[in-house]
């Protein structure tokens, strides 16, 4: 294990937050060090911009265009930044343990941002584990990095992201062969008293341009209910019910998508508290307007703290990193507020839109709660219907104890693919709403280190004390 | 079946299951194994269901694969290197390899 | 009616229904603290009573049960417990503690005489032919045939499914608060509701010395921590149980077995990780290579001198209070003598060794 020395701060992650923070405590004259699991700054949303061919910015996209500069933001501010490292271990008193070269490291942050950024939902149908089904977001960032499409694409799911890859397919020509939308039908009809703040907000412009290209080039079958993937002759048919009848559509690709959440492992293992997101149907990280969570030490900054996009994520970065900053005494509350202005400006703006999108794409109850046949585990190869069957029998108290009578959420993933599915069950059984289950009590490692790995920890007396006896 | 759009980025020459396969810079080890048709990166150690790369940022461990004789590694996190010898994975892992 | 559902609640529970009695178990939160979830899954009796013969005895009363209890279990719940009573290892290190094991259990041995444990020490040479994975640096091990491990979620799980399926009833999110005397039997709060029972067993883990405290018992418990390492699966390497590093049927390997006095903190610490790990490659080096894909901590349920407690109250006869730190393997016990004596509303013979008099004594 390698000591690493002490920092002012220690951000994790360099997406867009993670990257505005260090900047913000960075530049001014703290000492900062951002590890970041990927290869290059950016997070997922800006993944390789800025190593990607202009033809590549041209079918991405002028959002996917303003990631290119972050590098360059990054290296000018000064903050110490380190790639391919995995935080595995954060401790209260701001020690981080992370894994980089094959080998494991421990830092010290007087204050810790964690921006660890989103995850996507889980998409529990019958076929969603048959190898060759890749998220949404999985084809995105196979563009992203590796230039590469696939052709014969169908998208299945709802939500932004979605569409939007239907939009760069389309400009890389590629555009899918249909879209299978499970947006519930009539949401839209439902929202129209949110719609007047959505219209002046930057998703409109952004969106609804958007959805007009990707309609007009691609079929889209709206308003689906149960969707089924199968293998079939080296690709997939996705049967859907819609008005009553059942389709079948091949495919040579299928991308599933229904949304993202925040990553909460590392923050709940932490000890961080959580709040239910109802609109998103999510549990976000509970924190203050500067992202101060419930621990004195730790900020948490993006959509890792509660799903908003990249530029809201980058505007809560900077308010994160400058609350530290005034935290550890090296600006005043006016220096702090002052800056603060121009973030809370474009929170605001995106805030406005915001409710419209969510309250549009919540995933339907059904599609969260899985088709009985459909994989709920991946990690362990746990049906729904076991699931279903388990609650009925056992009528566990919550996710925890469904965990220890099942296993499921026991394996590498740790619960990230299969914790909503499997609280929704719950919540069915127990007649109550998915925010009264709590989620899994996270440990660390929340990532996976080896045995190996673990046995180069320094150790006290007592430690050794507390293990080895006769 | 995946293309790419450009060719750009040098050539790295690397195995899947003995096979050579050839993948670009910049690509993780999942890109390149799906750029090469790749279908199954593993089987589950509980079902033997076959696997490969879902999520594509880390999250999932479907992509696990033997590299260069370490098992267990995330194919979609790992950078793709010249003379990588990547194998499918195979249920339980044994620990003697 | 039982409160606490944990493997000692759930056990007795069991264990009165099969009697034919009705039961109701009343158990914790999702989020309360639970030894029953973070066990080691032994079932053991190598080392331990030593200088407590009664505990020694009682061990192996359970020990010996185990057998029958695992397979009536598994035939009513249909779930495998995966019950392997064929032979556990303690590993010894070094030569010193090679040497200081087998002194232990001779007199350990001495002190139980008729009633000793059986038990053999093996060297590393020989040891090798058993764990051809074990490393260079180890002395050897004791072992004893009468040892051996059971997979205690499923053990936990079958527990429920039996006790449901016989008839009694578990409630789970019904944390007790309060426990009264009522009429000829007894009143417990729990979730907002009251139930009634003419006896009620307070098996609520480290919530015990609160519980009991309401029905006129003295019951003093404390928490001790304890760390583990679980890692990814792998196929089958480990062909006994062994104390501190035992693969599960499923594959997975647990490492760890330390004890740490701080209270209710039940996080999980790099030291105490660091060092369990550095043991667990040092006992099979070829653990070092595999993914570690969870760590816990969980409190055990200790009284002042580590033995289990039994009691009545003198006050309100009808309240038992039992607590231990070895619900795996007292299990079988607990479901059988533990449960008989309870029904039958007195504790008597081996069991009531392990009444909280023991404490007045030593404190007077």
């Amino acid at each position: 294990m390698t000591a690493e020395g002490s920092y002012d701060v220690i951000v994790i992650g360099a997406g867009p937050a993670g990257v505005a923070a260090a900047i913000a405590a960075a530049g001014r004259g703290a000492s900062v060090l951002i590890l970041d699991e990927g290869q290059a700054p950016g997070g997922q949303i800006y993944r390789n911009a800025g190593r990607a061919s202009g033809r590549l910015l041209r079918i991405l996209g002028k959002d996917y265009a303003k990631g290119a500069t972050l590098a360059d933001a990054l290296r000018a501010c000064g903050a110490e930044y380190r790639t391919g490292s995995t935080v595995w271990n954060v401790e209260r008193d701001g020690r981080v343990d992370f894994l980089a070269d094959g080998a494991s490291h421990v830092a010290h942050g007087r204050k810790i941002v964690v921006a660890t950024g989103a995850i996507e939902r889980p998409f529990p149908v019958d076929g969603w584990d048959l190898p060759g089904v890749l998220t949404v977001g999985a084809a995105q960032t196979l563009l992203k990095a590796s230039s590469m499409v696939a052709r014969g694409s169908v998208l299945v799911g709802s939500g932004p992201l979605l569409w939007l890859l239907a939009d760069q397919y389309r400009r890389a020509g590629h555009p899918p062969l249909a879209i299978v939308d499970t947006t519930p039908a009539g949401r839209l009809r439902s929202l129209l008293h949110a719609l007047p703040r959505f219209l002046v907000s930057p998703y409109a412009s952004k969106g609804v341009g958007l959805l007009w290209r990707v309609k007009r080039s691609v079929p889209v079958h709206s308003g689906v209910g149960s969707v089924r993937i199968a293998a079939e002759q080296g690709g997939f048919t996705v049967s859907f019910r819609r008005d009553a009848a059942e389709r079948t559509i091949r495919a040579d690709h299928v991308f599933v998508h229904q949304g993202v959440v925040p990553n909460i492992n590392l923050p709940n293992a932490l000890g961080c508290e959580l709040a239910w997101n109802e609109d998103q149907a999510c549990w976000d990280v509970a924190a203050d307007e500067w992202g101060h969570t419930s621990l004195s030490n730790v900020w948490i900054a993006g959509d890792g703290a509660s799903v908003g996009g990249a530029e809201a994520a980058a505007a809560r970065g900077t308010l994160a990193g400058l609350s530290c900053l005034h935290a550890l005494g090296m600006i005043d509350a006016d220096a702090r507020d002052a800056a603060a202005a121009a973030p809370r400006r474009i929170l605001q703006r995106y805030r406005s839109g915001r409710i419209m999108l969510d309250r549009l794409y919540r995933p339907g109850g059904h599609l969260v709660a899985g088709a009985p046949s459909a994989i709920a585990c991946r990690c362990e190869d746990i049906t729904v219907q076991t699931v279903r069957t388990a609650c009925a029998e056992l009528q566990p108290a919550g996710l925890n104890q469904m965990k220890v009578l099942l296993r499921c959420g026991m394996g590498p993933c740790q619960g990230r693919f299969c914790g909503s599915t499997v609280a929704a069950i719950i919540a069915q059984c127990k007649g109550v709403q998915a925010g009264d289950i709590a989620p899994y009590r996270h440990r660390f490692p929340v990532k996976p280190v080896t045995v190996a790995d673990l046995a180069t920890l320094d150790h006290s007396n007592a430690d050794r004390q507390a293990v080895a006896r006769d | 079946m995946f293309e790419r759009l450009e060719e750009s980025g040098a050539e790295i020459a690397f195995t899947f299951d003995g096979r050579p396969c050839t993948g670009r810079a910049g690509d993780s080890v999942a890109a390149a194994l799906i750029a090469n048709g790749v279908k199954v990166f593993r089987t589950t150690p509980v079902g033997g269901a076959e696997r490969s790369a879902f999520c594509m940022i880390g999250a999932c461990f479907d992509c696990l694969v033997v590299i260069d004789g370490r098992a267990s590694r995330q194919a979609c996190l790992i950078p793709l290197q010249e003379g990588m010898a990547v194998e499918r994975q195979i249920g339980r892992r044994d620990p003697a390899r | 009616m039982v409160v606490g559902g944990g493997l000692v609640g759930l056990a007795i529970a069991y264990g009165v229904r099969r009697l034919g009695l009705s039961v109701t178990v009343l158990d914790g939160g999702d989020d309360a603290h639970r030894a029953s979830r973070g066990n080691f899954a032994l079932v053991w009796g190598q080392g331990k009573g030593f200088g407590t013969p009664d505990y020694a005895r009682w061990t192996q009363a359970s020990l010996s049960a185990w057998p029958g209890f695992a397979a009536e279990l598994a035939d009513i719940s249909g779930i495998d417990l995966h019950y392997r009573g064929q032979g556990g290892f303690h590993l010894c290190f070094d030569e010193g503690g090679f040497e200081r094991r087998g002194a232990m259990l001779d007199r350990h041995a001495a002190e139980l005489g008729a009633d000793a444990y059986p038990f053999e020490m093996v060297p590393a040479f020989e040891l090798r032919r058993t764990f051809p994975h074990l490393g260079p640096t180890m002395a050897g091990a004791s072992y004893s045939p009468r040892d051996g491990d059971v997979n205690s979620l499923h053990l936990y799980r079958a527990l429920i499914t039996a006790l449901r399926r016989l008839g009694g009833s578990y409630r789970p999110g019904a944390p007790a608060t309060g426990i009264a005397r009522d009429g000829a039997g007894f009143a417990v709060v729990a979730g907002g509701q009251t139930f009634r029972a003419r006896t009620v067993v307070i098996a609520a883990g480290i919530e015990t010395e609160r519980l009991a405290g309401l029905v006129g018992m003295s019951v003093p418990v404390r928490p001790q921590t304890g760390q583990i390492i679980v890692t990814e699966k792998a196929v089958p390497f480990l062909p006994y149980a062994v104390s501190t590093v035992r693969q599960t049927n499923e594959g997975g390997v647990m490492l760890g077995d330390s004890v740490e006095e701080r209270g209710h903190d039940d996080t999980v610490t790099t030291g105490v990780l660091g060092i369990t790990a550095a043991r667990a490659i040092a006992a099979f080096p070829v653990i070092a290579r595999l993914a570690v894909v969870r760590s816990w901590a969980a409190l055990r349920v200790m009284s002042p001198d580590g033995l289990p407690v039994y009691q009545q109250s003198a006050s309100q006869p009808g309240a038992f209070a039992c607590i231990c730190h070895s619900g795996v393997t007292l299990a079988a016990i607990h479901a059988g003598e533990l449960a008989r004596q309870v029904a039958g509303g007195a504790l008597t013979g081996q069991a009531a060794a392990f009444g909280t008099g023991r404490f007045d004594v030593r404190a007077a």
